[in-house]
């Protein structure tokens, strides 16, 4: 933790997705149904739905290492389940000790750098809180700061290419739960709902300030940020999702902090469209992807990312 | 010293302070989220955004989303024990905090943004004047440049932008009188500790919502 520079460059990035026979993304409103736009039809996939992504994949490849420690996490490993068990045999019940309070409110006015030394400590160890930030209310009773860390990584809402179609598969299975329900019938029916396939665009943005003066997110982190969303359905797969897989990312790199174009103009520059003669889209393959240089200032650098090394 | 600014993205989510939990946004930007769309741009500790006037461009439509939330924030205690090195920190478990939660959130939006600031000569030092903060915030925008990048309400719905470029004023999407109620101003931030609202009377008029001479009240 002691060499680690905050970046120095702003980013922009482009991710394009796609999904075979699955549900990239349920929608709690209609039944678990993949998210649509319904006025356009275009399947989406929201940022919360992307960012759990990258944190697993973080914390699969990385696990519980410092300064890689992922702070929200999915589910509970069973080490940590040990552990946890261990530190309840030794009983420790500081922070719920009476006295704990006050020693906290002493602590603070002793020193009043409390609040900031705390957020840089979860900001150095975890690596969500560094990139994403998070909420830390608890921060700032009595003192300035709103207690939001506010992450440079920020996404936007994916949305499909195309309109997409949603269709229901009906399943059966042959084991029954309940012995009642063993009385009454064989099997139960079931249902889930894939789309056949469907490609969809997610924009980013990587603010080179907020790293400086906030979270610090290093070049490193970018690195590993990049290595996760390159790779962040290949450690999610499941019955729901099909198959799904990053098919492009593409940066857009800055020659400063504060950038050289407006990302709009950025975005604009690549286009995906289905090829021509193409009806139905069923593959990656049925996509032309093609990225205009013209409206990207020289000062901009595009790299297409393609390193898939897990 | 004034811009006009105009500001366009896929979705937009204004939160009304009534409705937090199953988020619902306001009709059009707030004041205080053009304010903060500004900041992203640029900010200084001794200049004030003052919002003039929101021009709302296209029609007023709705979209929900629920998503998967937690339900948690981070406890400074947990913290301050996992930093003498015991405990965990009180990790989030997404499957054990989890929330879902519906929001009502603005789609296509588009506004142009009238404002203006103010120095606070206090924090400002003798470099600074009106003239620099207004040619640096021109070219930043110009140059797509921002802090930050700006955010419609929240950070998942980004807001473009670039400098109004016509000569013509902006038209609203619609004609006439369009009473908005009672919508949150902006904070009142002169005690830190305890930030104040201000609320003020909106209304579209001819697809614009005069700011400067509303009445703000507490």
């Amino acid at each position: 933790m002691t060499d680690r520079t905050p970046i120095e460059n702003r980013y922009d990035f482009t991710i394009l997705f796609d999904v075979e026979n699955g549900n990239p993304n349920g929608d709690p409103d209609s039944g678990n149904m993949p998210r649509i736009d319904i006025e356009t039809g275009n399947g989406l996939v929201t940022d919360v739905c992307v960012k759990r992504k990258i944190r697993d994949y973080v914390q699969t490849a990385m696990g519980e290492e410092t300064p890689w420690r992922i702070y929200i996490q999915n589910r509970r490993t069973l080490n940590r389940l040990d552990s946890e068990a261990l530190e309840n045999a030794h009983i420790d019940a500081r922070p719920e000790d009476k006295d704990f309070a006050k020693e906290i409110k002493a602590l603070k006015k002793d020193d009043p750098e409390l609040d900031r030394r705390l957020r840089d400590y979860m900001c150095a160890n975890f690596f969500d809180i560094r990139t994403f930030g998070a909420v830390m209310t608890t921060f700032v009773k009595g003192s300035l700061a709103c207690g939001q860390v506010r992450g440079p990584v920020q996404l936007g809402f994916a949305r499909s290419i195309d309109p997409v179609s949603v269709q229901e598969i009906s399943i059966t299975r042959v084991a029954v739960t309940t012995e009642a329900d063993a009385v009454e019938k064989n099997n139960t029916m079931g249902n889930k709902y894939i789309i056949p396939y469907g490609l969809y665009r997610m924009n980013g943005y990587v603010s080179a300030k907020l790293a400086q003066n906030v979270t610090g997110f290093s070049d490193e982190d970018l690195d590993m940020l990049w290595r996760a969303i390159l790779n962040m359905f290949e450690f999610d797969r499941s019955a729901a999702r099909g198959n799904m897989a990053v098919r492009k990312l593409y940066v857009f790199k800055h020659s400063s902090a504060l950038g050289d174009a407006p990302s709009w103009k950025l975005f604009d520059s690549i286009d995906v469209r289905k090829r021509d003669g193409v009806d139905v889209a069923r593959s990656f393959g049925d996509y032309a992807v093609t990225v205009g240089r013209d409206a990207i200032p020289d000062s901009v650098d595009v790299c297409e990312m393609v390193d898939h090394e897990l | 010293m004034s811009v006009r600014l105009e500001v366009w993205g896929d979705y937009a989510l204004f939160s009304r302070p009534e409705f937090k939990t199953e988020r619902v946004t306001y009709d059009v930007m707030t004041p205080s989220a053009a304010r903060g769309l500004l900041e992203a741009i640029f900010w200084h500790p001794g200049l004030r955004w003052r919002i003039d006037r929101i021009h709302v461009l296209n029609p007023i439509r709705f979209d929900t989303v629920r998503r998967n939330e937690v339900d948690s924030v981070i406890r400074m205690s947990k913290i301050r024990t996992m930093a003498e090195g015991k405990g965990d920190g009180g990790v989030i478990y997404t499957s054990e905090s989890i929330q879902q939660r519906s929001s009502t959130i603005l789609r296509d939006v588009r506004y142009v943004i009238d404002a203006h600031f103010t120095m606070d000569p206090r924090k400002t030092s003798p470099d600074d004047s009106a003239d620099k903060f207004q040619s640096m915030f021109m070219r930043r925008a110009g140059k797509g440049q921002y802090f930050h990048h700006p955010y419609f309400g929240t950070r998942e719905f980004p807001a473009e932008f670039r400098l109004w470029e016509s000569d013509d004023d902006p038209v609203g999407f619609e004609h006439g009188h369009r009473d908005l109620g009672y919508m949150f101003y902006d904070f009142d931030y002169r005690n830190p500790a305890r930030p104040k609202p201000l609320f003020f009377r909106a209304a579209l008029d001819d697809g614009v919502l005069d700011v400067a001479s509303a009445e703000v009240r507490s």
